[in-house]
Order: C-alpha cells, then sequence, then structure tokens
C-alpha cells in the first residue's frame, strides 16, 4: 500500500477549474468594507508557498539549489506570517456600534441587517 | 514504512489546510464572522507548514546527505522570514498598508519563482508539459515579483512619478518575447541536447532576468494612483503561479490555495476597474492624466468660504449628516478627531453615516479600515450602492478630503475625463460642506463644480486642524445631550 499523489495534467485542470469557481463565488460574496482585509487575507493563503519551498529545500543537492531553496522559504514564510499579522490586525478593528437602540431610531431599517443582505 | 506514513500524514495535513483555507475565506463574508475566518486560515496553514517537516523522510538519494544541513536551513528560514515579515505586520501604519501589502505579495511571487529555479537548476522536471509548467510558474512568479517591488516603491514614494518613455510599449513587448524565447529554447535545448547553443544554467539565469526585467518595465509607467489595480493584479499573479508550481510538485494544496487566490485577485481588479469605469487593460497600457488637457466646460458660481466652527455648530443642529471623508482625512491623521466630532453630534441627537466610494483610500476598502480603526463601528458605515439615495433627504454632507468620487462632471460632463464613473451624490444634499486644504484641483486634474454649487461651503484648512476647532464650537454651545 501506497500513497503517493499523482496528477495528470487533465486532473490539474480540473481541480485549477474548480478553484477558481470556488474562489470567485466566494470572494464575491464579500462586502465592499471588507475589501482590504480580503485582500491581504488572500495574500496570506498564497503564502502556502511556502510548504513548497519547504520541499524543494529539502530535496537540494547542491551549494545552488540549497542557496535558491533557502529563499523560497525565506520569502514564503514571510508573505504567509506578513500577510497573517496585518490580516488578523486589520479585522479585529471592525466592531459594531456599542448602543444599537440609540442608531435604530434614526435607521429605521436597521444597520446591520443591510451589513449582512449587501450585494457586491 | 516511514516514507509511507510520512506521505499519508502530509497528504492528509494538505487536505485539510485547502479545506480550511476555503472554509476561512467563507467565514469572510461578514465583519462578525471574518475575524474568526483569518484564525481558521492561519490553523490551515501552520498544519501545512508542520507536515511540510514530513518531507524530510523521502528525500531524493542524492540530498539525503545533506539533510541535515537542509532541515536547518528550512528553520532558520521559515524563522527569520517570518519574524521579520511578522513584526514588520504587526507595526505597520494603517495608512501603509497598500505598500506592506504589494512587499508580502512580491515575496510570495519570489518564492514562487525560486522553486521553479531549483527544480530547473536541478533539472527535475519529468516531461515537456512539466518543464513548461514550471517555466510559466517561473515567468509569472518572477513578474509578480519584481514588478510588486516597483509597486510598494510607487505607493511608499520612493517612485514618485511615472516613469514615461516613447516607444515603451513597444519594447516591453520586446523584452516578453525575448522571454518567452528563452524559455522555449530551453525546452527545446532539454529534449534534443544536439541544440545547446548556450549552456543550460546560463539560458535560465537569461529567463529569469528576462522575466524579472519584464515586471519593473510594466509596472513602471503605471501612475501611483492605480497602484491598487496593479496590486490587485500581481496578487492574481501570484496565486497563479503558486498554482502552477503546486502542479509541477504535485501538491493539490498548492494548487488550491493558488487557483482561489488567483480567481479572487482577478475579481477584485475587475470590481476595481469598474468603479473607476475604466478597463484593465486601460489601466495597465495608457497614461492616465495625459488626456486630461482638454477644455473644461464652464463652471458657474463662486466658491464660499465658511469658517470651521460655524460649518460646527451648523452640523450640530441638522437632522442627518452623511460624511465622505477621502485618502486627505488619513494625511491628516484626522480619523479620530472626525470621530470624536461624530460622537458629538449623535449625542446631540443628529444622524450620522459614512458615505465610502468603492476607489476612496489607496487601494479598495483602505478607508474602511481606518474608520474602523478610529474606532467608527462598522454598521455606520455604508457603501456607495447602499447610500446614494440618500444623499437628496440629508441636510449635510461633508466632504473631508475627497474630490474626484463627488465631481458632478461624472455625471454630466461627456469630455471630462472621469466621466461615466460611478460617484457619491453628495452635490444632491441640501447643503454640502467641503473641508480641503486649498482651491487645488483632484488626482485627475479636473476643476470641481460641486465647489462651485450654491448649496456647497469650502472649510479651507487641514483636516485634523478643522474637525479640533469644530469640536470646540460645538463643546462651547454647550448644549445637553439628547437621550
Amino acid at each position: 500500500m501506497e500513497f503517493p499523489i499523482s496528477i495528470s495534467v487533465f486532473v490539474a485542470l480540473y481541480i485549477f477549474m474548480l478553484a477558481a469557481f470556488a474562489g470567485w463565488v466566494i470572494i464575491g460574496r464579500v462586502p465592499a468594507i471588507l475589501h482590504t482585509p480580503l485582500m491581504s487575507g488572500s495574500n496570506f493563503v498564497h503564502g502556502i508557498v511556502v510548504v513548497g519551498g519547504v520541499y524543494a529545500l529539502l530535496n537540494a543537492s547542491t551549494m545552488q539549489e540549497q542557496v535558491i531553496g533557502f529563499f523560497a522559504v525565506l520569502l514564503g514564510a514571510g508573505n504567509a506570517a506578513g500577510g497573517y499579522a496585518v490580516t488578523d490586525r486589520m479585522l479585529a478593528m471592525f466592531k459594531p456600534s456599542a448602543h444599537p437602540a440609540a442608531h435604530a431610531a434614526h435607521g429605521k431599517t436597521g444597520h446591520v441587517k443591510s451589513i449582512h443582505a449587501r450585494k457586491r | 514504512m516511514l516514507t509511507l506514513i510520512s506521505q499519508l500524514a502530509i497528504g492528509t495535513a494538505d487536505l485539510a489546510a485547502a479545506f480550511l483555507f476555503l472554509y476561512g475565506l467563507h467565514r469572510m463574508s461578514s465583519p462578525v464572522t471574518a475575524p474568526s475566518g483569518i484564525f481558521v486560515a492561519g490553523i490551515g496553514m501552520a498544519v501545512a507548514v508542520l507536515a511540510s517537516f514530513l518531507y524530510a523522510f523521502g528525500v531524493v538519494p542524492a540530498a539525503r546527505a545533506n539533510l541535515p544541513v537542509n532541515l536547518g536551513l528550512v528553520v532558520v528560514a521559515l524563522v527569520l522570514g517570518g519574524g521579520i515579515a511578522w513584526w514588520g505586520g504587526r507595526k505597520v501604519a494603517m495608512t501603509a498598508m497598500p505598500q506592506m501589502v504589494a512587499i508580502y505579495n512580491g515575496m510570495g511571487g519570489g518564492a514562487a519563482g525560486a522553486i521553479a529555479a531549483v527544480e530547473l537548476f536541478g533539472g527535475k522536471a519529468q516531461g515537456d508539459a512539466e518543464l513548461i509548467m514550471t517555466l510559466l510558474g517561473a515567468l509569472i512568479g518572477a513578474v509578480s515579483m519584481s514588478g510588486s517591488v516597483i509597486a510598494w516603491a510607487k505607493l511608499d514614494g520612493v517612485i514618485n512619478k511615472p516613469v514615461r518613455v516613447k516607444g515603451q510599449q513597444a519594447f516591453n513587448g520586446l523584452v516578453m518575447l525575448a522571454t518567452l524565447a528563452v524559455g522555449a529554447y530551453i525546452v527545446v535545448a532539454s529534449v534534443d541536447k544536439a541544440a545547446l547553443i548556450l549552456p543550460m544554467p546560463t539560458a535560465i539565469y537569461l529567463f529569469f532576468g528576462c522575466a524579472l526585467a519584464l515586471g519593473i518595465l510594466m509596472t513602471l509607467p503605471i501612475g501611483g494612483a492605480d497602484m491598487p489595480v496593479v496590486i490587485s493584479i500581481f496578487n492574481a499573479f501570484t496565486g497563479l503561479a503558486v498554482g502552477i508550481e503546486g502542479y509541477v510538485l504535485q501538491n493539490p494544496a498548492l494548487m488550491i490555495a493558488g487557483m482561489v487566490v488567483g480567481a479572487a485577485g482577478m475579481l477584485l481588479t475587475l470590481l476595481m476597474a469598474r468603479a473607476m469605469n475604466r478597463s484593465v487593460s486601460n489601466v495597465v497600457f495608457t497614461n492616465f492624466g495625459d488626456g486630461a488637457k482638454h477644455k473644461q466646460g464652464k463652471i458657474q458660481g463662486e466658491l464660499k468660504p465658511e469658517q470651521p466652527g460655524d460649518a460646527g455648530i451648523e452640523m450640530r443642529y441638522a437632522a442627518s449628516v452623511i460624511i465622505v471623508p477621502g485618502f486627505g482625512l488619513a494625511v491628516s491623521q484626522g480619523q479620530g478627531k472626525l470621530f470624536e466630532f461624530v460622537k458629538l453630534l449623535q449625542a446631540g441627537g443628529v444622524s450620522v453615516k459614512f458615505a465610502i466610494h468603492p476607489v476612496a483610500g489607496r487601494m479598495p476598502g483602505q478607508m474602511d479600515v481606518l474608520l474602523a480603526e478610529a474606532g467608527v463601528p462598522y454598521d455606520m458605515i455604508f457603501q456607495l450602492e447602499d447610500i446614494n439615495d440618500q444623499f437628496a433627504s440629508t441636510d449635510v454632507a461633508l466632504v473631508i478630503g475627497a474630490n474626484d468620487v463627488v465631481n458632478p462632471a461624472a455625471r454630466t460632463d461627456k469630455s471630462s475625463a472621469i466621466f461615466g464613473m460611478p460617484i457619491l451624490n453628495a452635490d444632491k444634499a441640501k447643503k454640502v460642506m467641503v473641508i480641503k486644504r486649498g482651491e487645488g484641483k483632484g488626482y485627475a486634474g479636473i476643476v470641481n463644480g460641486l465647489f462651485y454649487a450654491d448649496n456647497c461651503s469650502m472649510v479651507y484648512g487641514d483636516a485634523q486642524g478643522v474637525l479640533i476647532k469644530m469640536i470646540e464650537a460645538v463643546r462651547g454651545l454647550g448644549l445637553p445631550a439628547v437621550a
């Protein structure tokens, strides 16, 4: 019994197609108010490239490969850690009103509802 | 046996990571669940990175002797790269967020390019399809890296003018062709060793050199104000490069994460371009601002200055106020004082809302973040399509450090450079007040007819200073708070 992953060109295209579609639909639902954290958040997600960097560096057999592999991990780790740090910081700032009753007086329909029902 | 277990563990961890990324991004669809969303995605990342150490049990025979050194290098690189970026991300000012995102994005592109370089120099690609994919990922990753660095330099003010030379587009086209030609040569030479006129390593260096130059040359002529679109494009590029390298490394987690980001970046780019009523190719290939030297339509009326104190008191006695903030507010660091003033108005029973234009700030949504940082609750912040109909029934529209996004010429003047761009209907409010440093023009270099309208008054001064005077004036009234 073995568990190697083997992806042919066509299976790759299917994965790409489904992932792109999922990304389009998921991101399309994010309200404009969160577009900056969204951009840094998606930036964080492609920091997964660090995993590829680790693979490349562990399998490096020459000095040249080691040096380039080192930079792959260094840059990938920076992408992931930095992307997470700024996204987390920004999202922690978004707070609802402390006194929703005070707003209901002139908001009539209610603001919170419009946040959820907002179309992009 | 160990190889078997490590394969199983890595496969499972990466599958979990891919799911957690999608689920985390899904939770970002509301400000309520978004903080937990990034946390979920963070767990996915941690799991995948920890599991990647298990690759040590299945390294290729040639690298086995290097394993202890390589493991050490991995740890050093992770701690160093992750540590510096984390520290930078924790202390960066919210106004500098666009350039920070550009840098992190460039790092991701660079990492994808570096992985491709290891594969190429080591001759690890098996078969033409894999080699072509490696080169494609290398090209996109390298362009994204060098382009992001230029975007950072422009946003940070290191480069403060677009660099434009005659025949630039044609030259860039040539560099693009040269890159593709070197790539094609690498593919041909790897199949037929007899065709070797250039040693392989030299060809690979040349390929990366051309790709990096292309990223720089592409980004140099684009104006600083268009950088948000450019960052979004490069974000999509890095995603694509990561996805493609994921295929080369046979790692579906990289493929999925990369392609999700690629699609997301593409969508954001289109949304932004639409908010400026321009096409993406218009942003990348034409030099905005050059054509704006046409004759202005006749503007009726005159500028009517108003004292900050008077304006503040007028708003205190209004029933409803909508505030239109622009980047000028952030430049003067006035968000905190603005919210203090807003709370004062609210205590007096005035209904206050914020109206945000899609391209307010230096990247989409940045104004929302800056207001949130100052403590403004997100349910007071409204986007263009949700609030635009409410201006007509509002007493005062207060425009602070914004210009083009409230210029009625976008609606009426067909010859205007911004014609057709969706704008906030601040001019439809009963009274418009504009806080502005001087009588200058906006980024598009267009005179704003709104400032000359009968219902508009100008409050000159630095936004923060003006707001302090407004707060003092309203406090000076000594009115009791309304419950």
